[in-house]
């Protein structure tokens, strides 16, 4: 381990003449480029939804034509945009409700278990996170078919419940890990159930962990595809797969409006969590 | 589903003996009960799905491995999963050489620039998929930005509709499955190594190749690991950026499963990419200890911003 004595020309060597204030050990300009250059390509794309969308083209065509607020006008007075908008709301609601408590459930459960078996389980319950979706999507509409699930709200909720409960185990087993057991004893002692030792001590402590995997199931639900690609029925499709149609079947730039709204809705609610932690912190 | 009500009326601590550890392996604690909920859910909407589909694509009862055979034999799925895995690859090299000096450069700056950096590195993580790759065809079309700024050179690029496109638009959205593995690996060398390295005379690039870089190996494969794996099941970045006739993996079962409605092989080619996949992210995760760190890109920005 030690550094050889090699003489290899460096190429990005300092001069060694004049010496700057800088540090020896500064970040040198070109990684700063690299990392400018790599924050352009994460924020960049996303944001060119936002002049498309106020183009008065009908196709996909970029730049922009135009100013118009059509396909504002167009998202919010046609029906389909509008249902779809709607059963993605509801089915994210009720599945993000479902998914915060058996996540809740488990991680309060796994809190308090140890060993080999737990670990397992904790695996199980993560793995649909590292289970790619398409192989989700395929297992689920097989199975669902012969259930009579595919196409139903209830399937709907099912998967997508399924999808953001690890994330609901991860945030609240994160806010557990603060959390002083001997609070439940003291609680105990003092006579209170322990339903009620949950609801007034427990509850109240991880409530941010609890609010963060509730906000991130139902952003997890809202935005999926894959499996709701599989599931949709001509009655019945989600906000994401009228998107996936409008560019695959339809070429209705009306996405462009939709691809706006729902970039700056999850960003208000991804903000909530973080303005709630750092207003938390800044005592 | 009769078992979710219990969610929420099951009460969590039982009355706590005096003593929180030692029995638990002896006597079964009630704590069971709590994931019960959560695994029958997972069983309804995963586990048992993934069982059927797996004894389907055995011909059970009477076992067979024609399914699976198939697979290899039939000429498409094969060329289909090369296709999948070079493209999985160029995925990888890309958010390796954005993610290694990004994750670098987290590790150098203040504590809250370094916010900053890695809500960036979050943004694509955040926005809606389809959102996403709506973006990506518009800049990636015939006359988008990408295809006219080419044309300034005299050269006439279009990433629409080929497996290149498709790499850049996933490698932006797997970012951070790069970036948080090294970027915790690379926070745990001690630099004082490297002065020490310039110290006795050794450039800094001997110094990063002989001491810096062995010291990230880990990070490096464990990101190296879980990028390629989690970019092998992607469809709806092929499906919209792609073709038809350079299709991935992930477009081959679904068109199996929803076009020819073949369960039994769409099956068993769900059960390859579902082991490749699984075999792939332990490996990882022994490495680096990454599986956790998908839960916790989802959560990190919650935690980290300060």
């Amino acid at each position: 381990m030690t550094a050889t004595e090699l003489d290899v020309p460096a190429a990005p060597a300092p001069p060694r003449a004049r010496r700057r204030s800088r540090g020896v050990d500064a970040v040198p300009w070109w990684l700063r480029l690299v990392v400018a250059a790599g924050a352009l390509y994460f924020v960049l794309p996303t944001l060119f939804v936002i002049p498309m969308s106020f183009s008065s083209s009908t196709t996909f065509s970029f730049p922009p034509e135009g100013f118009s607020l059509q396909l504002y006008r167009n998202f919010f007075t046609d029906p389909v945009w509008l249902t779809s908008l709607r059963n993605s709301f509801v089915v994210a609601l009720v599945a993000a409700t479902l998914a915060t408590l058996v996540g809740t459930a488990a991680a309060v459960g796994l809190h308090h278990l140890t060993g080999r078996l737990a670990r397992l389980a904790r695996t199980v319950l993560m793995i649909s996170i590292v289970t790619p979706g398409i192989v989700i999507a395929v297992v689920v509409y097989i199975s669902f078919l012969k259930w009579h699930l595919v196409g139903s709200f209830a399937g709907y909720v099912l998967a997508h419940a399924a999808l953001g409960m690890p994330f609901v185990l991860v945030s609240v087993t994160s806010a557990l890990s603060g959390f002083d057991s001997k609070l439940l004893r003291a609680s105990a002692s003092l006579g209170a159930t322990p339903l009620r030792t949950f609801t007034r001590v427990t509850m109240p402590l991880i409530s941010r962990g609890i609010v963060t995997g509730a906000v991130f199931a139902f952003v997890t639900s809202f935005d999926e595809v894959v499996i709701a690609l599989f599931l949709r029925s001509p009655t019945f499709q989600t906000l994401p797969v009228q998107m996936f149609n409008s560019v695959t079947f339809e070429v209705d730039p009306t996405i462009a409006a939709t691809s706006s709204l729902v970039v700056s809705a999850v960003t208000v609610v991804c903000l909530v969590p973080l303005l709630l932690g750092s207003r938390r912190k800044n005592r | 589903m009769a078992t979710l009500d219990t969610a929420s009326t099951t009460s969590p601590p039982t009355r706590h003996p005096a003593r929180t550890d030692g029995a638990t392996r002896r006597t079964p604690k009630p704590h069971w009960l709590l994931l019960v909920p959560a695994l029958a859910l997972l069983g309804v909407v995963l586990l048992l799905p993934l069982a059927q589909s797996f004894l389907r694509s055995v011909g059970a009862p009477d076992l067979t491995d024609e399914n699976y055979r198939t697979l290899f034999t039939d000429g498409v799925t094969m060329r289909v999963l090369l296709r999948t895995v070079r493209t999985a690859l160029l995925v990888t090299v890309i958010a390796f050489a954005f993610g290694y000096p990004y994750a670098y450069v987290m590790t150098r700056v203040g504590p809250r620039m370094r916010a900053v950096l890695l809500v960036i590195v979050l943004v694509p993580f955040w926005t809606s998929v389809m959102a996403r790759n709506f973006a990506w065809i518009l800049i990636l079309q015939r006359g988008g930005p990408v295809n006219e700024f080419s044309k300034l050179f005299g050269l006439d690029v279009v990433l629409y509709g080929n497996v290149s496109g498709v790499a850049i638009a996933m490698s932006q959205v797997l970012l951070p499955f790069m970036v948080l593995p090294l970027f915790s690996a690379l926070g745990g060398i001690d630099r004082r190594l490297l002065l020490a390295a310039r110290g006795l005379g050794s450039s800094p690039v001997v110094a990063f190749w002989k001491i810096y870089w062995p010291l990230s190996r880990a990070g490096v494969t464990a990101g190296l690991i879980l990028v390629f794996t989690l970019s092998l099941g992607f469809y709806v970045t092929p499906a919209l950026l792609g073709t038809p006739q350079e299709s991935l993996i992930a477009q081959l079962l679904a068109q199996r499963t929803t076009q020819l409605l073949d369960f039994e092989g769409a099956g068993a080619l769900g059960m390859v990419v579902l082991v490749i996949t699984l075999v792939l992210v332990a490996w990882a995760n022994r490495i680096g200890g990454t599986v956790s760190a998908i839960g916790v890109v989802a959560t990190s920005g919650t935690k980290e911003a300060r």
